[in-house]
């Protein structure tokens, strides 16, 4: 690579090409045909969502291609960030500043993988307003890049809170029967966890004068005031993971948002969180983080076993894979506080491989809701003697969840929970129930969906999967399966950071933590 | 200094209110049908007003007629901000007025004077000057409030704004008729070296209460904030339009100034005063506006709340405080400008709409006004990446810097609370059934007007923003 190319700003261009698509689809429907009360004509319309759809296809593989090209570019033996690149903006210390580091370029890689299966999984299923919701996608793609890269808090608080506003309307346009109370549940809940972060990063600002995020890990604040600061993060990233007791705005929303809207939620937007925690809590206010991991393990601990006991007993099978999120990812947030390398490794690992299995159960789910209209899991059954192919593939996902040795699942829970062994092995020992707990869920949701006698009528003639759903699932699938049996891929990618990161963390408790 | 050269720093103000009178005799000699000259007429007094500002003499901080009257980098920032929303307002008006048969060429007139003691407001280093300054605007909008004479809405509108104004009056004279007493003189100056640390006077202190709670009530901060609403709803909208947004930048900068520079001594007994107020408004702000049905009543409560919001800016004091204030107030002006122009095209055959409800599925009807209308109520909201955002930014910053960490947290929950009512409005947007079609048909400014607004929230300012923050930074700088 040229020196030219490398310093092209490759960031700046991979977040806003797909809101160039989102431009692109305002203009051509602008173009449109009109009749006198100003509505786009009927074939008219057609046209125009069909271009809609190309160009929504067409950008997200822009941008995945892009991504790939900055991973071919990247140094994985470097810890610090690469492909940085700042302007002036707000002046006094807050700029435009992107970059990414081992830990943030596999974020980068798995929204722009996700995105374009989420438009194609929507081709179909999305019958009114498809140019809106392709806007909407397209947008929200850009924010969540924008939120992996940004290396300033401010733009990084800019772009996670305005990944609300597409998430809103997703919810609340294209949602189920109770679409209205769910999007607002999430947009005001998110919103108020997220308003004390700011009113930390403003405190934080005017101790140090920068909102630079590098330059802010590297500072030390004061004992005292790294308590509330992580108290500020935590409540915006706790409610954002969703953690126990906060996490009642997820189910909801995930029952009422369109599968692909789900597919983002799980495999994305919940992944905020935990790079939230990774990238601030963690190397800003790593005495605060010793001192609250009991609260955490404490609270994962809830999170894993009660919800998963509650996913026992959902009727709704879009309600249990959300309760199945929320348990998993009190896997991540014990392994990101255990404070150790195979517990950080296995968080991030335990959100990548979340990311991938959760997005594709969403999708099965999907898969039939498409052909029956209900997501009531009485309202399955026998699936398998006429979805074949169907069966097979939800039966991975299903094993990935649970956490199958071989599947990305697995690597992921057993790193984080042999993270937190080190530390405490009474942790370890409860959440070891979680992975009991979610073998008896995820097999009576199998179980009662594809087993048993095909006895309903509505189902007789159900179809198995196509083409596009079939190629859609399998891809995920040999991701899972990849990342299942050679997990080093990902680890060497993080563990020049993670090193990092462990040793400043370290260093912070030994000085001062030694000192109390 | 002559007066020649005195008079050559008020010359936006003699050439405002000569032009007025001259609008005013041409209007009654020609009657009714020459009120399109003259409404273009008074939109281009404005504008070369503004430009005499612009261009003006430009030795900062010249204190004329014996201190009464002070054209600094602030009142000339104060001054253009007002002048430009004050003929904007006039061009959105033209076509509502019409519609209702209310074109008559007092309506223009009328906005020049209240604009004329608007410009003495924010000049005002005096009790006196502030004083004339505050009656000249509140007279004119009296008169603006009641403008439909023949309807009760309006006129109800009209005589509540009046009594309370002048009750509210009554206070801030009564207030500066003690402060003259115990300081034993009018100008900012001379108060603020009588107005000590060393000397606590309890008839002084008073006095200052006095005028806060009058200045409170020109600002509509909670509990002064009774006759917002009733007000916002009776009057004709764009004379609401108008209310929400020129004389409350007005009444703020007048605020700042005399707190700032006539009381600066004493900045621990005010301080509280002004937080409290700040907490009232937003609480009272974000609560009130969850239950209201009529758009014009929901944005009275939602001006209620932005204020709220500056004030913490004034109790922030200093420098970052004064700059965050007119960042703050400069963003909500242009959003409720744009916001105002939105809703004067809810218009169906048969008149005005003003119910919340009848934006239903308006994204089905009317794209890009359903766009326009968004991208406005989350910059009112404060949600990122609107450009309203910033405005809520830079206000915490200040409080936090000043060690007002309890306001900055208070204003960021309240803010949660009002995103809820605006977040309801872009659900009724997005998420309901359409209702009938507004008309299409309205006139060229209404349309340019908000979809200019909107376009400066999101994405203009988002990404500009630090020039409208040097521009308040050096008009702030005139008071320290």
């Amino acid at each position: 690579m040229t020196e030219t190319l490398a310093d092209a700003p490759w960031l700046s261009l991979l977040t806003f090409a797909p809101l160039l698509g989102a431009i692109f689809i305002i203009f051509q429907r602008m173009m449109a045909r009109r009749d006198e009360a100003g509505q786009i004509e009927a074939n008219e319309l057609v046209q125009v969502e069909n271009r809609s759809k190309w160009i929504a296809l067409g950008f997200t593989l822009i941008t995945f291609v892009i991504s790939i090209f900055v991973f071919f570019g990247f140094d994985s033996s470097v810890a610090g960030y690469q492909y940085v690149e700042k302007a002036g903006w707000l002046g006094n210390g807050i700029n435009y500043k992107m970059g990414v580091d081992g830990i943030s370029i596999l974020f980068v890689l798995l929204t722009t993988f996700i995105m374009p299966i989420c438009i194609i999984a929507s081709w179909d299923s999305i019958k009114n307003r498809v140019a809106d919701y392709m806007i909407a996608f397209l947008v929200l793609e850009t924010l969540m890049l924008g939120v992996f890269c940004a290396l300033d808090l401010v733009l990084f608080y800019l772009f996670f809170e305005a990944s609300l506003i597409p998430m809103f309307l997703i919810i609340g346009i294209w949602g189920g029967a109770n679409r209205i109370y769910a999007a607002f549940k999430f947009f005001l809940y998110t919103l108020l966890g997220s308003v004390l972060m700011l009113i930390a990063i403003l405190w934080m600002y005017s101790q140090v004068g920068t909102t630079d995020i590098p330059t802010l890990q590297q500072y030390t604040f004061s004992s005292g005031a790294q308590t509330w600061l992580w108290l500020a993060f935590f409540a915006s990233f706790a409610v954002k993971m969703p953690m126990w007791p906060v996490h009642t705005w997820l189910p909801d929303a995930h029952v009422e948002a369109p599968t692909a809207g789900s597919v983002v939620l799980a495999a994305i937007l919940l992944k905020m969180g935990g790079y939230g925690f990774l990238r601030f809590s963690l190397p800003m206010f790593p005495i605060a983080s010793v001192d609250f991991a009991p609260l955490v393990y404490a609270l994962s601990i809830v999170a894993i076993i009660y919800t998963s006991l509650v996913a026992l007993a959902q009727e709704d099978m879009k309600k249990l894979i959300a309760y199945s999120s929320v348990a998993h990812m009190g896997f991540v947030t014990l392994g990101i506080f255990s404070g150790t390398k195979q517990g950080i490794e296995g968080a991030l690992f335990q959100m990548l491989s979340h990311g991938f299995i959760s997005g594709a159960l969403f999708l099965c789910v999907g898969v039939v809701y498409d052909r029956i209209h209900t997501r009531e899991i009485k309202a399955y059954g026998g699936l398998v003697h006429r979805m074949p192919i169907y069966a097979v593939l939800f039966l991975f996902f299903t094993m990935g969840n649970v956490g199958l040795p071989g599947t990305s699942g697995f690597i992921g829970e057993f790193l984080s929970m042999a993270g937190v062994f080190r530390v405490n092995s009474w942790v370890a020992f409860f959440a070891a129930f979680g992975v009991i707990l979610s073998a008896a869920y995820a097999l009576r949701l199998y179980r009662e969906v594809i087993f048993g006698e095909l006895v309903k009528e509505n189902l007789m003639s159900i179809k198995d999967v196509d083409q596009r759903e079939l190629v859609l699932l399998s891809v995920l699938a040999a991701f899972a399966l990849y990342l299942g049996v050679n997990p080093t891929v990902a680890l060497d990618i993080f563990s020049a950071p993670v090193d990092f990161l462990i040793a400043n963390y370290n260093t912070a408790n030994s000085i001062i933590g030694g000192g109390l | 200094m002559s007066m020649v050269e005195t008079l050559s720093f008020a010359v936006p103000e003699l050439f405002l209110v000569l032009a007025a009178m001259a609008l005013l005799i041409f209007g009654v000699f020609t009657k009714e049908s020459n009120t399109r000259q003259i409404t273009l007429g008074s939109v281009l007094v404005l504008v070369a007003a503004s430009l005499f500002v612009i261009f003006g003499p430009k030795e900062q901080g010249t204190s004329l007629f014996e201190g009464a009257f002070k054209v600094d980098g602030l009142s000339s920032f104060a001054k253009v901000v007002i002048f430009l929303s004050a003929a904007i307002t006039i061009l959105m008006s033209d076509r509502f007025l019409k519609g209702e048969q209310l074109g008559r060429f007092e309506y223009p007139v009328l906005i020049l004077l209240a604009a004329f003691g608007m410009s003495l407001m924010v000049s005002a280093t005096d009790l006196i000057s502030l004083y004339m300054g505050i009656e000249t605007q509140s007279l004119a909008l009296y008169i603006l409030a009641a403008f439909n004479r023949d309807s009760r809405r309006s006129t109800e509108a009209g005589l509540k704004y009046f009594v309370l104004g002048a009750l509210s009056s009554c206070l801030l004279l009564y207030g500066a008729s003690l402060v003259y007493g115990f300081a034993g003189a009018t100008g900012f100056a001379e108060i603020s070296k009588i107005a000590t640390i060393d000397t606590p006077n309890a008839g002084l202190i008073v006095g200052l209460v006095f005028v806060i709670c009058g200045l409170a009530f020109k600002v509509s901060a909670a509990p002064f904030h009774m006759w917002t609403p009733d007000v916002y709803e009776g009057a004709p909208t764009p004379v609401t339009a108008f209310f929400a947004a020129a004389p409350k930048f007005a009444a703020m900068v007048l605020f700042s100034r005399i707190l700032i520079s006539a009381f600066p001594n004493i900045l621990d007994q005010w301080q509280p005063i002004i937080a409290i107020i700040a907490v009232a408004s937003m609480v009272v702000g974000a609560f009130s506006a969850i239950t209201q049905k009529n758009i014009k009543r929901l944005m009275a409560y939602s001006s209620i709340s932005h204020m709220g919001y500056a004030l913490i800016g004034l109790a922030a004091l200093g420098i970052e405080g004064l700059t965050a204030l007119l960042v703050y107030m400069s963003l909500y002006i242009i959003m409720t400008v744009g916001t105002f122009a939105a809703i004067l095209q809810m218009r169906r055959r048969g008149g005005m709409s003003e119910s919340i409800a009848d934006l239903g599925g308006l994204c089905q009807t009317n794209m890009p006004l359903a766009i326009v209308m968004t991208i406005l109520f989350l910059s009112l909201a404060g949600i990122p990446p609107m450009a309203g955002f910033w405005g809520k930014l830079y206000i915490f910053s200040a409080a936090v810097e000043a060690d007002l960490l309890w306001l900055a947290i208070v204003g960021a929950v309240t803010s949660v609370v009002s995103a809820f009512y605006y977040l309801n409005v872009v659900k009724i947007i997005w998420f309901n059934e359409a209702s009938k079609p507004f008309e299409r048909d309205i006139g060229p400014f209404l349309g340019v007007t908000a979809i200019v607004a909107a376009f400066l929230m999101f994405p203009g300012l988002t990404i500009f923003i630090n020039v409208l923050r040097q521009l308040s930074l050096t008009a702030a700088g005139a008071l320290f």
